[in-house]
């Protein structure tokens, strides 16, 4: 168990227009969701969270994770988990030579490594993957091996970044499961930025736009309506 | 405070690269036109009162532009006729191969094709000519430089689809072609009137790059180009290397002359390009469709490029038997009889040649290579962004006439006692070097997915670990590409070789040029064949090596 991420008056503007500005507490195990259709800042929040925001963007307010400030720490530092919307699995690297990047060095020794990675891969039903080729993975299985590559680096906290949008209907819901079971396990607060209503309604937890309105309980008809209209 | 002290060469890595271009262009500009004006411009008198001026003027004027307009449409034809088609694909495997062939081997396999007594004279001799001995003929070194030209086109045409084909996909042509097709023009029309404008925007540079180059080519003038007079460029390297001061004097008015004609000749190229602009506007209001273009600019397109290619193959393919041909006599066809005794004789001299070309070229290619890749990461690192400007100086090598600042390099180099000397001639070759190294590594290395390097620093990566263990092993194939176009570009220089050496460094190149006017054909072929056999295996290594590290890397393989 971690402690809680806490947004404090974050506000991000791009000229006069803001597009972010949240006040909010993530407790471990807890799962926020950031809903609203694309364009509506929910990447700049990421940027903004993980230290990536590109120039241009003024950003106001503070980010706490443990009761630490890391808004002015750089990424590598802030102990943040990250899953794009593709697994971005290092395509130079086996499955298990990207395990082995995220695993931290102070676990020595080549056998203790491995073992790590192997019972990392056995527990996601990926046993025996750890020599294959990123590229001939299912959809699925390269999912799985992207999460686990992020929790292997013991972050402190979990942001998703619509992860589940690039996988088929049924697939979908699987992973979703998976991926908030080991993210609960793991004992993080996690932020989940989506434009899809199933994902906020499986996360369980607060559903908020952007700008800090609550989208829940009337979050299902409202967000769907949007999503129409940004598509 | 590791950290610190390489940010802070990196932050510096910009400048360092681009002053290693500028600085020496401004320094060898400013060491020629210093003794072209002393005793109040006696050099530029006394190149008045030479009888040839005029012709060797006209000569640099009509090889370079005709060369380059040439090589220009061609260029566009193939585009226009094939791009999409599968014949491209085939003609698009041939243009690295053409481009690493060095300018002096290429000039010397085409001396052999066209000459008297050269292959192509041999194969209708004497069934179709009677021709019992070589004919009395100036083909080679014909007076109107047609020879030169030609030997131009086939070398700066595949420059040209290079770049093109490079350009080609931020044109937005594969959504531009298909609207002017359903609009009913023809291929050709469609290519010229809705892409070619966006296209040679970006393709400005590198055709003004071409224009000096075939103005002012030394090598290529000298085994292919006319005699009495030779062309400008020629003659100031003939001027130089007498050793009476008042030569150099001419020499060094020559120089500045040559130079003013670069910038004159730029000057009519870009009003030409107005008034194709005004012309294309035009057209495309009357929305003709000519779609009788199309077959005969396609048939056209093919005839030259395989006359091109062609010539190019056989020509060399010619050297490569001469280095082997025992007795060889003048109207047959083939040799009598193949042996390697030239080989084995001229062993020592060539290995000493060979070992002096790959010192010089290895150094030069591997500075360019880490100056380029610093420059690359002091972009990501730093977020910055390389204007209009910077390229603009990155093409400054290539655009001012290599005969126009060399000579002044030489004086300073000859002056600070640092000519003659392997390092020296390595850091002359990296001016030339680096612009091609970093055109090719560039655009791979900014296309890398930022993405890995944010999920790379979520994990907790420090910068000089995604560098090391990420960015640069993925990189490993577009590297070792730039590096054998480095080394192409190290191994065909020929004046900066020269002069800066002095004499004392001969490269494959160099030794080759002078052998060129003897007729030994045996050694110029070794020469010849060793020349190819440089880039070739640098390309090859290039080739292989990726498909070895990622032979279980599916996503990893096609980036070169």
């Amino acid at each position: 168990m971690t402690g809680p991420l806490d947004l404090q008056s974050l506000c991000i503007d791009l000229g006069p227009r803001r597009l972010v500005d949240l006040t909010l507490t993530i407790r471990a195990g807890e799962i926020v969701t950031i809903m609203g259709p694309s364009g509506a800042g929910k990447s700049t929040l990421l940027g903004a969270l993980t230290g990536t925001l590109p120039a241009g963007f003024a950003l106001s307010g503070r980010v706490r994770l443990d009761g630490t400030d890391i808004t002015d720490l750089p990424t590598r530092s802030r102990g943040l988990g990250l899953l794009f919307q593709d697994a971005v699995l290092f395509p130079h690297l086996s499955v298990g030579g990207n395990l082995g990047f995220a695993l931290p060095a102070r676990i020595r020794g080549r056998a203790e490594r491995q073992a790590r990675i192997d019972a990392a891969l056995a527990s996601a039903g990926l046993a025996g993957f750890a020599p294959r080729d990123p590229a001939t993975l299912s959809g699925g299985q390269r999912a799985r091996a992207a999460l686990l590559r992020t929790l292997l680096a013991e972050p402190r906290a979990l942001l998703l970044d619509e992860p589940f949008a690039r996988l088929d209907a049924d697939l979908r819901a699987q992973i979703r499961r998976f991926t908030f079971d080991r993210a609960r396990q793991a004992g993080l607060p996690v932020l989940l930025v989506t434009h899809d209503p199933e994902d906020a309604e499986a996360a369980g937890g607060p559903v908020l736009s952007p700008l800090g309105e609550n989208l829940r309980p009337a979050a299902k008809g409202a967000a769907r309506h949007r999503d129409r209209a940004a598509d | 405070m590791t950290t610190a002290v390489t940010t802070d060469l990196l932050r510096l890595a910009p400048v360092l690269t681009l002053g290693l271009m500028v600085v020496p262009v401004a320094a060898g500009l400013a060491g020629t036109l210093a003794p072209a004006l002393k005793n109040g411009g006696a050099g530029f008198a006394a190149l008045a009162d030479w009888p040839g001026l005029a012709r060797a003027v006209a000569l640099s004027l009509g090889t370079g532009l005709g060369s380059t307009l040439l090589s220009l449409l061609l260029t566009i034809a193939i585009l226009a006729a094939f791009a999409g088609r599968p014949v491209f694909d085939r003609l698009r495997r041939l243009i690295a191969p053409l481009l690493s062939v060095p300018h002096a081997a290429a000039a010397l396999g085409l001396a052999f094709l066209i000459a008297p007594s050269g292959w192509i004279a041999r194969l209708i001799s004497p069934e179709l000519t009677g021709w019992q001995s070589p004919p009395d003929l100036l083909i080679l070194n014909d007076p109107l430089g047609l020879s030169l030209t030609l030997g131009l086109v086939a070398k700066e045409l595949p420059f040209l689809l290079l770049m093109a084909l490079v350009a080609l996909p931020q044109t937005g042509a594969d959504q531009r072609l298909p609207v002017a097709a359903t609009l009913g023009y023809g291929r050709i029309a469609g290519f010229v009137l809705t892409t070619l404008p966006a296209l040679y925007a970006q393709l400005r540079l590198p055709v003004y790059a071409v224009l000096a180059y075939a103005m002012t080519t030394v090598d290529m003038a000298m085994i292919l180009g006319p005699t009495l007079p030779p062309t400008l460029s020629v003659q100031v390297v003939l001027w130089m290397s007498e050793a009476s001061l008042a030569s150099r004097d001419i020499a060094a008015a020559a120089a500045c002359l040559q130079f003013a004609l670069v910038i004159a000749a730029l000057a009519l190229w870009r009003g030409a390009e107005a008034l194709a602009a005004r012309a294309l506007t035009a057209t495309a209001f009357h929305g003709r469709r000519l779609t009788g273009l199309d077959r005969p600019t396609a048939t056209l397109a093919l005839t030259a490029t395989a006359v091109t290619a062609g010539s190019l193959g056989a020509g060399l393919a010619g050297l490569a038997l001469w280095s082997v041909a025992g007795q060889w006599q003048f109207p047959d066809a083939l040799p009598a009889s193949l042996t390697m005794r030239h080989w084995v004789d001229s062993l020592p001299v060539l290995a000493d040649t060979l070992s002096q070309t790959l010192i010089v070229g290895l150094a030069a290619t591997l500075a360019a290579l880490v100056l380029t890749i610093a420059c690359l990461r002091a972009e990501s690192t730093h977020h910055l962004r390389p204007g209009p400007r910077a390229l603009a100086l990155l093409y400054l090598p290539l655009l001012v006439p290599q005969i126009a600042f060399l000579p002044g390099l030489q004086v300073l180099a000859a002056r600070t006692g640092m000519q003659g000397t392997l390092a020296t001639v390595a850091l002359a070759h990296l001016v030339f070097v680096l612009p091609y190294v970093f055109l090719s590594l560039c655009g791979p290395w900014r296309a890398w997915d930022g993405r890995i390097a944010t999920a790379a620093a979520t994990m907790g990566a420090s910068e000089s670990r995604i560098f090391w263990h990420l960015r640069l092993p993925m990189m490993a194939g577009p590297v070792l590409t730039a590096g054998a176009v480095g080394l192409a570009v190290s191994v065909g220089q020929y004046l900066p070789t020269l002069l800066i050496g002095g004499g004392r460094v001969e490269t494959l190149t160099t030794e080759a040029v002078a052998l060129s006017s003897g007729g030994n054909r045996r050694l110029i072929g070794a020469h010849a064949m060793l020349q190819l056999a440089i880039p070739a295996l640098a390309f090859g290594i290039a080739l292989a090596v990726p498909a070895m590290l990622w032979r279980n890397r599916r996503q990893m393989r096609g980036i070169a």
